[in-house]
């Protein structure tokens, strides 16, 4: 293992960092305005994903357009299950919105079962010859995810700073009483929030699927260490959820190097774990 | 002794021991959960614990896998036990004073870990293969093993209902209503805490030797999350959290609704047999919105002390004060 491979290690953990970014920050978001953590996330990511999977095989639309379509399939399914449920539990404490987060999650799950079966896909076919600068491989694949990936970015730190919704939402989540008072619809805040949140999480997806394989689990597998992303950044943090995401990302891939694969996950949980003993309120401090 | 049951009879058996091996992870999640509000949502991995424990325990010889002590049955539970109360409280002291979010979370994290080791070690469990050939005590037959399991349930009832009724399960409530009433009255709440979740992993192991030597086989993928996690979750909140007899009642209930589902995705023609377990989670899925939705307090709610208006129950705070 020498500097090269570390490097090659390095440029795989931003690709992976930044699909967690997405992931990352759509938690973040949803927690700072509605004060619980969704567990159905990553299986809004899966829905996402296989959205984007029906306009690429049934279709044959091409993967620029399949992204957009899997983002509105998120951003649809999150506000249907706000609608359904979660709308009903928002007096209620948040750990309850947390559990019916967590059968939410299985029931997304089982729709993509039924449909789709349990079998993987790929999103696209066929083998790409990776790019050589220098001694590191780079896919074409991974410079589209890690663009497509900053493109996204930086798009929602537009809207969050210069649009009134974004605005409204970060009212809401510094405080939610106070926002009330200065005329924020919060009922449209919210469904904004879950359609941005899912979109997001779909995104993540499609990359997530593009940079391995299609696969019912997917979702709740990268669920770990995108929660470790959101902490690492300060919990209700979008912002810190970048910096989370990039940690996480290059951390997990680097340990590849001492460590089996296997075991990726297991890094992710105990930066976390290290985190929370050294830091609880996460690098850039998370919301109460 | 050789003893036939007949078909009907062999799988009313099988239903009331996986129902009653439920009930005791139920009651052990109800300790978390119900009496003190530690969210834990990574039973599956104390279960796996449990089960992987006891079969290496008690197996005979084997080159595949760690073990070969040939113990007893009660040692193996008791090893069981042991090893998640070991794991649970490492697990608690450091994430037991986080906040519930991030406790669900680690708990997520320790379960997907232990499923990790499971698989990928194979001096333990022998890798995916698993652990076959684990045996029942007494005897083969399985309404043998189904009164073991019952007098097991009763005992861990009895406990618990107990702990409840104490001194000692009263903190647990009153810092699951107010943590800073019970630090105020001077209580040391992470201790209480810390005792509540190892009390209950321990039992979640208990379930988890009890179903190895009940099914006689082990393997990583016997622990998905929705073997463990997903099921007591519904049956306790079914069943009512905060009550133990909804515990129990809730553990029975929802296993027999799960089985039941099971008859009915068998009447779907036979070119669906794979969809067949994707619906039957969606149902189940859907179970729990509806309870949650409709009757969050469960069949059998949780007797709540009169103590006026106030939900919270400072009254028993100050009761422990003044013990």
């Amino acid at each position: 293992m020498d500097f090269t491979d570390l490097l090659q290690l390095v440029v795989y953990g931003m690709v992976l960092g930044s699909i967690l970014t997405l992931g990352a920050i759509g938690v973040s978001l949803l927690f700072g305005i509605l004060r619980f953590s969704n567990f159905a996330h990553g299986d809004i990511m899966t829905f996402g994903a296989y959205t984007a999977f029906v306009v690429i095989s049934v279709f044959h639309g091409p993967v620029w357009l399949a992204l957009p379509v899997g983002m509105i399939g998120g951003a649809l399914i999150s506000i249907i299950a706000d609608q359904l449920v979660y709308r009903h539990l928002r007096r209620t404490q948040p750990v309850i919105l947390l559990i019916s987060s967590f059968g939410m999650a299985l029931i997304i799950r089982s729709i993509i079962q039924l449909i789709w079966g349990t079998q993987d896909k790929s999103l696209v076919k066929g083998i790409q010859m990776p790019m050589h600068f220098g001694d590191i491989a780079v896919r074409p694949d991974h410079i589209w995810i890690f663009g497509g990936c900053v493109g996204i970015v930086i798009a929602v730190h537009l809207f969050l700073t210069y649009t009134r919704m974004g605005k409204a939402m970060r009212a809401m989540s510094d405080n939610m009483d106070l926002a009330r008072v200065t005329g924020i619809d919060a009922e449209k805040v919210i469904i904004c929030t879950w359609a941005l949140g899912g979109a997001l999480a779909a995104a993540a997806g499609v990359f997530l699927a593009l940079d391995t394989r299609l696969t019912p689990m997917m979702g709740w597998s990268a669920l770990l260490p995108i929660f470790a992303a959101a902490i690492l950044g300060g919990f209700g943090k979008p912002y810190g959820a970048i910096v989370g995401g990039m940690v996480i990302g290059i951390v997990s891939e680097l340990s590849t190097a001492v460590m089996p694969p296997a075991y990726k996950p297991a890094i992710a949980f105990t930066v976390m774990v290290i985190m929370l003993i050294v830091k609880p309120n996460g690098l850039l401090g998370a919301r109460r | 002794m050789t003893f036939e049951l007949s078909g009907l009879a062999s799988y009313g058996v099988f239903l009331l021991t996986m129902a009653a091996i439920y009930a005791v992870v139920s009651l052990a999640l109800n300790v978390q959960w119900g009496m003190t509000g530690l969210f834990n949502i990574g039973i599956a991995g104390f279960y796996a614990i449990g089960a992987y424990t006891s079969a290496i325990v008690t197996s005979p010889p084997s080159t595949e896998h760690l073990g070969g002590y040939g113990m007893p049955f009660v040692v193996g539970l008791l090893a069981a036990m042991v090893m998640s109360g070991l794991i649970a409280i490492f697990v608690g002291l450091i994430t037991i004073n986080l906040r519930s979010d991030y406790l669900a979370i680690a708990s997520i994290g320790i379960a997907e870990i232990v499923r990790l080791i499971f698989k990928n070690e194979d001096w333990i469990g022998n890798g995916v293969r698993g652990i076959a050939g684990i045996q029942r005590p007494i005897s083969d037959n399985p309404l043998v093993y189904l009164a073991v399991v019952v007098v097991v349930l009763v005992l861990v009832y009895l406990t618990i209902e107990r702990a409840r009724k104490s001194p000692w399960g009263r903190v647990l409530r009153a810092i699951r209503e107010n943590e800073l009433g019970a630090q105020a009255a001077g209580k040391n709440v992470f201790r209480f805490r810390l005792e509540a979740f190892v009390m209950g992993s321990v039992l979640m192991g208990l379930g988890g030797g009890l179903y190895a030597h009940f099914i006689g086989f082990v393997s990583p993928e016997s622990f998905e999350p929705i073997f463990g996690t997903f099921l007591a979750w519904v049956m306790l909140i079914a069943g009512g959290s905060g009550s133990n007899k909804g515990a129990v009642l809730g553990a029975f209930v929802i296993w027999f609704v799960w089985s039941g589902t099971e008859l009915l995705t068998n009447l779907l023609p036979a070119t669906m047999t794979t969809q067949a377990s994707s619906l039957r989670l969606l149902l189940i899925g859907v179970l729990l919105q509806v309870i949650l939705l409709r009757r969050p307090e469960g069949i059998l709610p949780e007797e709540r002390p009169h103590v006026g208006a106030s939900p919270v129950s400072s009254t028993e705070i100050e009761d422990e004060a003044a013990e």
